[in-house]
């Protein structure tokens, strides 16, 4: 099975250990994986400021690149899930590589299935529901609805020895990050992260987890202004730890 | 350049403790709902068979108003037609001179909020009263609502209770009200007990009802089947409202209309559930003619809806029954408040309301959505409300109204974007951006740094750990 990996910009610059982790990982379950250099933005920060339109050349792009490989695998649950649903749109044509992208959880929990994994992480993490990963991609149940309770990153993070998976009051309530809203909307968007941080800290967890970065970045920020002393970590990271 | 809803609800912010009050309560809201949804197993179904009604009557809407027309005028009930809002209130006008109507008593409406028939009746020398106590105490604040169903929840009862101070209402009821309630020692004249103030409100409403010589009502549903109105409220008011006064105005917008009790089920079932987390609403009444003596009138309203039945993009917002459940998951409304919105609709479906009623006057609002989707799936009749907010942001540019920043940004990463080349470059450059001093940038163009600190770039990326056979 031919993967091609996903590092979105903003993993690629700010988290590149996150790539690292995803890359180590996949490698690890005997998948044959690629980085196509030439790899950007899946187009997600232009197209919810309202400028879509300036994201066709790089959709045209990333169908290019990618549309050769079984799978498209990123560590972001939100471009995973922007690539999938928006990028024919954009264009107005289907995509052959949007088809076949996933985001890491959703790709190792549907398509691989592992059992076991070597990991070791010996200690109590906040599970953070990103609302692209929940609503779109359906990493989880969405609490607003009536259906069947699960939650895949939940699932694959119990296969790591010594871990101890919490979630916050409110799981899956918006973090308040949503892109440019964060700085369209500052006083909502930190509002909205102090209260989500609040919550992911009373689970007394050392670390919040989540499939994707931006959220946990958003939170990052506010904490660090804030002074506390909670540490952050992606999913990826935990599942390859000791690889 | 800010927008009027992030400014607004920078303000709102400012106050913390009012930020919280406000989004606990209709967090609570929503949580009773989703009380509700878990012990229904047919729930979804229940969502789906409400999204496809809607569908199907909207999308066959002449042939249901048509028959609901027929069916109310059999049983003797007046139907007019108004195609907007001046319209309406001609007719409202007109039917009132034939009356010589000079007191009205409305139960709640949000088509009538959206009309502004209480500023004409006034104008017109008619005094309105309203009969939802939440309605009423905004009216005598002279404030509009903050919510469409809960509309003076923002309000506290010591607020309520200077109101009625000031208002007479304590001085005339208080005493009455106050007989076998309070607590010894406690004054009538000052207390806030909210079931003393409740018991006042109710004496002076009765004198209103009393006195009034035309009922006005809105409409939750109309029945095309039988010409049937149906009205939900929790205060039995649109009771009150049409039982003393022998001319009853019904005030119900083209949408409302579904087409036979079969249908009534589906909604019924939803609406209190998703509303205010009730199972039902406490009354659910039922209008289909003037009693002996009395005249009943229908005014079916359309003020924009059939140009939103035409639109594309966005005539699923007709599918909406104002239940408000998607202002209660907001996480936005709850953080910001009714009143930072410049539509008298809040939240994600006012968002998208304005934008289709005035785009120049609500563009505003359309920064007021982190796009996390919630709405999407508490909608008790699935309309893609975040989808659509998407979808209007996309028009703001050419409207002139995009934001020059995230413009620029968007412009910029674009460049980037397009350009492997360039974005690698900018890759390798972008760790000195560490080195700039914070207090460069906890600048107050940088909104970013309201509430966070930058981010910090890898020293190197994955693109270059790549390129140096580092990644293994």
């Amino acid at each position: 099975m031919k993967i091609g990996l996903f590092v979105p910009c903003y993993v690629d610059a700010l988290y590149p250990e996150v790539g690292v982790a995803a890359y180590k990982l996949l490698c690890s379950l005997g998948l044959d994986v690629e980085y196509p250099e030439k790899q950007t933005c899946c187009g997600q920060p232009m197209g919810n400021a309202g400028f879509q339109n300036k994201a066709e050349k790089l959709v045209e792009n990333y169908d290019e690149l990618f549309r050769g490989y079984d799978y498209v695998v990123a560590p972001s649950a939100s471009c995973a899930a922007y690539v999938r649903f928006f990028h024919d749109g954009i264009v107005g044509h289907e995509c052959e590589a949007a088809k076949r992208t996933m985001d890491l959880v959703e790709f190792l929990h549907d398509v691989i299935k592992p059992t076991s994994l070597k990991a070791k992480f010996p200690h109590k993490v906040s599970l953070h529901n990103s609302c692209h990963g929940v609503r779109e991609l359906g990493l989880s149940s969405p609490s607003e609805r009536n259906v069947p309770r699960f939650n895949k990153i939940k699932d694959l993070l119990q296969l790591v020895e010594g871990i101890t998976v919490m979630e916050p009051e409110r799981p899956d309530e918006c973090c308040g990050f949503g892109g440019m809203f964060s700085v369209e909307e500052p006083a909502v968007s930190t509002r909205m992260g102090k209260d989500k941080l609040r919550r992911h800290m009373a689970t007394g967890a050392e670390y919040i987890t989540g499939p994707d970065s931006s959220c946990l970045m958003h939170l990052q920020g506010i904490a660090k202004k804030n002074g506390e002393p909670i540490k952050f970590i992606h999913v990826a990271q935990i599942l390859a730890a000791g690889l | 350049m800010s927008t009027k809803h992030s400014i607004a609800a920078e303000k709102f912010n400012q106050d913390s403790g009012r930020v919280t009050r406000h989004d606990q309560t209709f967090w609570s809201v929503r949580s009773k709902r989703d009380g509700l949804a878990y012990q229904l197993e047919e729930w979804e179904q229940l969502r789906e068979s409400a999204n496809l009604i809607k569908k199907h009557t909207i999308t066959h809407l002449a042939d249901y108003l048509e028959q609901f027309e027929t069916n109310a005028k059999k049983n003797g009930v007046h139907v007019h037609w108004a195609k907007d809002a001046d319209e309406y209130n001609d007719i409202v006008m007109e039917i009132m001179r034939q009356h010589n109507v000079k007191k009205v008593v409305k139960s709640k409406s949000m088509l009538t909020e959206e009309c502004h028939l209480n500023d004409n009746l006034i104008k017109h020398g008619i005094d309105v009263v309203e009969t939802d106590l939440g309605e009423r105490i905004l009216q005598l604040m002279e404030i509009p609502p903050s919510h469409i169903v809960m509309p003076a929840i923002h309000v506290t009862r010591e607020e309520v209770a200077a109101c009625f101070r000031e208002k007479g209402i304590i001085e005339k009821h208080g005493a009455h009200a106050a007989e076998g309630l309070l607590k010894e020692g406690e004054d009538w004249r000052t207390s806030s007990d909210p079931t003393y103030l409740t018991r006042a409100a109710r004496y002076h409403l009765r004198d209103n009802f009393m006195e009034a010589d035309c009922g006005m009502t809105g409409g939750n549903f109309g029945i095309a089947e039988t010409g049937d109105i149906v009205v939900c409220t929790n205060e039995g008011n649109a009771d009150m409202s049409t039982s003393i006064p022998k001319l009853h105005i019904v005030s119900i917008g083209l949408e409302k209309i579904i087409p036979n009790y079969k249908a009534m089920g589906v909604f019924q079932r939803l609406l209190a559930r998703h509303g205010t987390g009730q199972a039902t609403t406490v009354y659910t009444s039922h209008f289909r003619k003037a009693r002996p003596g009395a005249e009943m009138h229908i005014i079916l309203v359309d003020n924009g809806r059939s140009s939103i039945l035409g639109n594309i993009e966005h005539w699923q917002t007709l599918k909406c029954m104002r239940c408000g459940a998607c202002m209660n998951t907001c996480p936005v409304y709850r953080r910001s408040g009714g009143y930072s919105y410049t539509y008298f609709i809040p939240g994600p479906i006012g968002i998208n309301l304005g934008m289709l009623k005035d785009k120049e006057a609500n563009y505003h609002n359309c920064s007021a959505c982190s796009l996390c989707m919630s709405c999407d799936n508490v909608c008790p009749v699935k309309v893609d409300l975040s989808t659509q907010i998407y979808k209007w942001r996309q028009e703001l540019d050419s409207m002139g109204h995009a934001d020059p920043l995230k413009k620029m940004t968007s412009a910029g990463m674009q460049t980037l974007f397009e350009h492997p080349s360039l974005y690698t470059t900018a890759l390798k450059f972008a760790p000195l951006a560490n080195h700039v001093p914070a207090f460069m940038t906890n600048i107050k163009a940088n909104t970013w740094c309201y509430g966070h600190t930058m981010p910090e770039f890898a020293k190197e990326s994955f693109h270059t750990l790549w390129k140096k056979g580092k990644v293994k």
